[in-house]
């Protein structure tokens, strides 16, 4: 090594050195917007949260849960019928949809793997998977309310079990899609039939994922009003055993008695939103825990 | 690159001569194969047999795993794939569309490149194949499957947690295991694709040895990119080039006095 | 070869193995292609109800139905003109402030989020879209539209009032907070999640070494966004807003609580307004004869509107992963 030059020769700062400062000005800009903006997002289901505690709160008791929805002009009452009802049209749509949906995901990942048709599926699910509920409404009345002759809870779990299908379809196949090729040919080479192949090997190999987009799916159709609003209806009452006829609903109970001139009402629908929002948060983290613990394990 | 030829030769007579009298046990005639309209295995005509390990050389591409595929028919899997020609197993033509698929792939088992335990228990993992094909009281089932993980020499590794999960066996031990579920099936013959090349070496050495071990009962088809390894293990030796069966004899031969030029470059390392 | 053999085993040993249940194979295998089947045939019954439902109203009313503002029960006379009018205003407006939004929280959570918060930021922002559409209703009416009236609709009319333009678009002559500008904004809310975690998705599918190299040149993270990312990302983030313009299109019990349900036509973003989803869930229970078949070709028009953009939407995205 030769001796250090005594003194560094000084350089001038470039001339672009003017142009960096509105660069950086740009840069902060960005950054300060994009956390300010997702800052925004949290505040919004932060204060929807606070917002339900506070008001849903207040109307909680152990009445809210025993006694059923009050008529107009009537003191106290509870929502106990719209739980049942709700849990009922919930489980009945998820019910239904989720052989229906589990099929056809099985069909687009495994058997129908490259060819048109399935691709064609694929895109319409894709489309039914963000159609307006409401139209769907109208689907399942026209195809079920009008030729039966009344609502009933039966229309309300097909026309929830058609908003649950699409999801459950999509996540069906793409967890499926995830697994390895190898693993099915290993289950193929040993002499089983497809069906053996992809019920004790595929499903078995997706199932965290499956589990996950059926707790999507009932997540999704529990919260869902506008689908019910021309099938199930709602009630005020006890529902029929035989679910003909109006079958109360959270969500229908809400839109009613929150837009109601009774106080007792109002109060009730809040502690209605608290109930059914905080259930279908917990369903959602839930379906996410659970892919999550899959995928550490 | 000659050492490798060298190590080779040298290796050769660790296992068994081969029996030059043993009868067929697939017979390949005139075997076409296509990935849609590509040609990948011209004309092949090739026997292998009883109780003798046979090993597939030759470089990536050159057809080995494809012909292996074709035994078991799970090319069939995929709808471009097909073959033609005649496949005889014990005389009959797999390949002909009587065949029940699924039957021939319990006759003929099958053991992949990577490591392929199934998403449940040890045992059950054993279980599946022979539960897809015979009823067995649960103490008979039991013995079959100490009997299938003994021979796969993986008994005293997992006896106390036949109840684990499959896929939390290190590498070689899910090999094996997946060795232990094709022979609990009892199959006539094992295809093995590669079967230690995503494998450490000493679980290496030790899937090689049960080969040697599986060669009394079995008859077995192995297809490897490692010539020490077919030099090792095998009685059989069939060198493939481009879809093409260059050369097919003896092991010891094949690697002494190689008859054609490509087999000679390909086992000294001169290409591939 | 040399050694072809004659000394073939030959077996004529019937196989005692046989496979226990082809006949459940084939079923299963049936099930599931009809499965997959019910998903067209759904969509196929949507169309042809709304279609078959609709008719009558346009046979009645013709091409006329969808550029006549009337809604008179009363005289059997209906028009779509100011439900489409309503229901396009309020989803561009929620387009308007929900993709900056959307784009910006992407780019947040792929850009500049420390990784050990981007779940539970990026979870955060998924479960926006879980709460239910009737507690954004309710949000929006008892929570926002009283702040909303008190700072925004009251001030801005004061200002704006005899301006030309201004004075039109932004004056409440009733302050109440509800109107199609609140039900936008509302929606903009409902439709964030859908946007931003598909713009997310495919900011994440960029190489990364692409993005190493801008910075590799000196680039800012602002440059970097500008010139490399959302180039790249292009028409796929296009897709993702006609995606979020779909569901700002459709959705209904939002915008029925905060829109103020008029059946008028105004020109102010601050009155009440309808859309058609709206219209359908206030009158469809009550609704016979020719006022129900109306609805139904309201719902007619909605699907194929919403249709055509979610195809749109699917074709735009499926780009990236083409490429």
């Amino acid at each position: 090594m030769g001796t250090l030059p005594q003194h560094l020769p000084v350089v001038n700062p470039p001339a672009w050195a003017r142009v960096r400062r509105s660069r950086r000005m740009a840069d902060r800009a960005l950054k300060v917007t994009c956390t300010l903006f997702t800052l925004l997002g949290v505040a919004v289901l932060g204060w929807i949260l606070v917002m339900l505690l506070i008001e849903g709160g207040r109307g909680l008791s152990l009445a809210v849960f025993t006694q059923t929805t009050p008529g107009p002009g009537s003191e106290g009452g509870g929502i106990a019928n719209a739980l049942v009802g709700s849990l009922i049209l919930t489980v009945l749509g998820i019910v239904v949809a989720t052989p229906i949906g589990v099929l056809a995901g099985t069909y687009l990942a495994e058997y129908g793997k490259g060819s048109k048709l399935a691709e064609l599926i694929r895109f319409v699910n894709d489309i039914l998977l963000a159609a307006p509920s409401i139209l769907i409404g109208l689907f399942v009345y026209t195809l079920m309310v009008q030729p039966m002759g009344s609502y009933s809870g039966w229309a309300g779990g097909v026309a929830l079990a058609i908003i649950a299908v699409p999801v459950i379809v999509r996540t069906t196949e793409d967890m499926l899609s995830l697994v390895p090729g190898s693993l099915r040919e290993a289950g193929v080479a040993l002499g089983a039939p497809m069906s053996t192949v992809i019920m004790s090997i595929s499903w078995r190999a997706a199932r965290a994922g499956m589990v996950t987009g059926v707790l999507l799916a009932t997540a999704r159709i529990a919260g869902e009003t506008a689908p019910l609003l021309f099938t199930a209806l709602n009630n005020n009452f006890w529902f029929k055993p035989n679910l003909m006829g109006g079958v109360s609903n959270l969500p229908v109970m809400i839109y009613q008695f929150a837009l109601a001139p009774y106080q007792n009402w109002r109060e009730l629908a809040w502690a209605g939103a608290l109930i059914i929002t905080l259930s279908i948060l917990a369903l959602s983290i839930a379906a996410r825990l659970v892919l999550k613990k899959d995928k550490v394990r | 690159m000659s050492p490798i030829a060298v190590t080779a030769s040298s290796a050769i007579g660790h296992s068994a001569p081969a029996d030059l009298n043993a009868p067929v046990r697939i017979g390949v005639r005139n075997l076409n194969f296509y990935y849609g309209d590509f040609l990948s295995l011209k004309d092949i005509s090739i026997d292998f047999f009883d109780r003798q390990v046979t090993a597939l050389i030759g470089p990536s591409g050159c057809g080995k795993s494809t012909l292996l595929r074709t035994f078991n028919r799970i090319y069939s899997l995929y709808p471009e794939q097909r073959a033609e020609g005649e496949i005889l197993l014990d005389g009959q033509n797999v390949l002909s569309s009587a065949v029940d698929v699924n039957e021939l792939r319990a006759r003929v088992g099958m053991v992949f490149q990577k490591p392929t335990p199934f998403p449940m228990s040890i045992y059950d993992n054993i279980a599946f194949g022979i539960r897809l094909y015979e009823k067995l009281p649960k103490g008979e089932l039991d013995d079959r499957i100490e009997e299938a993980l003994r021979k796969a020499a993986l008994w005293d590794e997992v006896k106390d947690k036949l109840r684990q999960s499959g896929m939390g066996l290190s590498g070689g031990q899910q090999q094996r295991l997946c060795i232990a579920r094709t022979i609990a099936q009892r199959p006539e013959v094992i295809l093995l694709d590669e079967p230690t090349s995503a494998l450490d070496p000493i679980s290496t050495g030790k899937i090689e040895d049960l080969i040697e071990q599986l060669r009394t009962e079995f008859t077995i088809v192995i297809v490897t990119h490692n010539m020490q390894q077919a030099a090792r293990i095998s009685q059989f030796t069939a060198f493939m080039y481009l879809g093409e069966l260059v050369e097919f004899g003896p092991t010891n031969k094949m690697f002494m006095t190689p008859t054609k030029k490509q087999t000679q470059d390909y086992i000294t390392g001169r290409f591939g | 070869m040399s050694v072809l053999s004659d000394r073939m085993i030959i077996s004529n040993m019937q196989s005692v193995r046989r496979s226990s249940q082809p006949v459940f194979d084939r079923v299963f295998r049936w099930a599931s292609y009809g499965s997959a089947l019910l998903v067209l045939i759904v969509l196929a019954g949507i169309i042809g109800s709304m279609i078959y439902g609709g008719m009558p109203a346009f046979r009645e009313f013709g091409f006329g139905f969808v550029t006549s503002s009337a809604w008179d029960v009363g005289r059997d006379q209906y028009g779509a003109w100011v439900a489409i009018v309503g229901t396009l205003t309020s989803a561009l407006i929620a387009l308007v402030i929900g993709v900056p939004l959307s784009i910006g929280i992407a780019i947040f959570l792929t850009q500049l989020c420390p990784p050990w918060l981007k779940r539970p930021v990026a979870t955060t922002i998924e479960l926006l879209a879980a709460v239910p559409s009737i507690i954004y209703g309710m949000w929006g009416l008892f929570v926002f539209a009283p702040l909303f009236a008190k700072f925004v609709q009251i001030p801005v009319s004061s200002i704006v009032e005899g301006l030309p333009f201004f004075g039109t678009i932004l004056y409440a002559r009733v302050p109440s907070g509800v109107g199609v500008l609140t039900a936008g904004i509302i929606l903009a809310i409902m439709i964030i999640p859908f946007i931003a975690s598909i713009t997310r998705d495919i900011l994440d599918q960029i190489p990364t070494m692409l993005r190493e190299s801008a910075y590799g040149i000196g680039c800012t993270t602002w440059e970097v966004v500008r010139h490399v990312l959302l180039p790249q990302a292009g028409v796929s983030i296009i897709g993702a807003i006609m995606l979020g313009l779909g569901r700002a299109l459709g959705e209904t019990m939002a915008v029925t609580f905060v829109i103020g349900n008029a059946n008028r036509l105004s020109l102010s973003l601050f009155d009440p307004g309808s859309t058609i989803a709206s219209r359908i869930a206030n009158e469809f229970n009550e609704a016979a004869g020719l006022q129900l078949n109306a609805l139904l070709a309201l719902g007619c028009i909605l699907f194929l509107v919403t249709f055509t953009v979610l195809v749109l939407a699917r074709l735009l995205i499926a780009q990236v992963k083409a490429r």
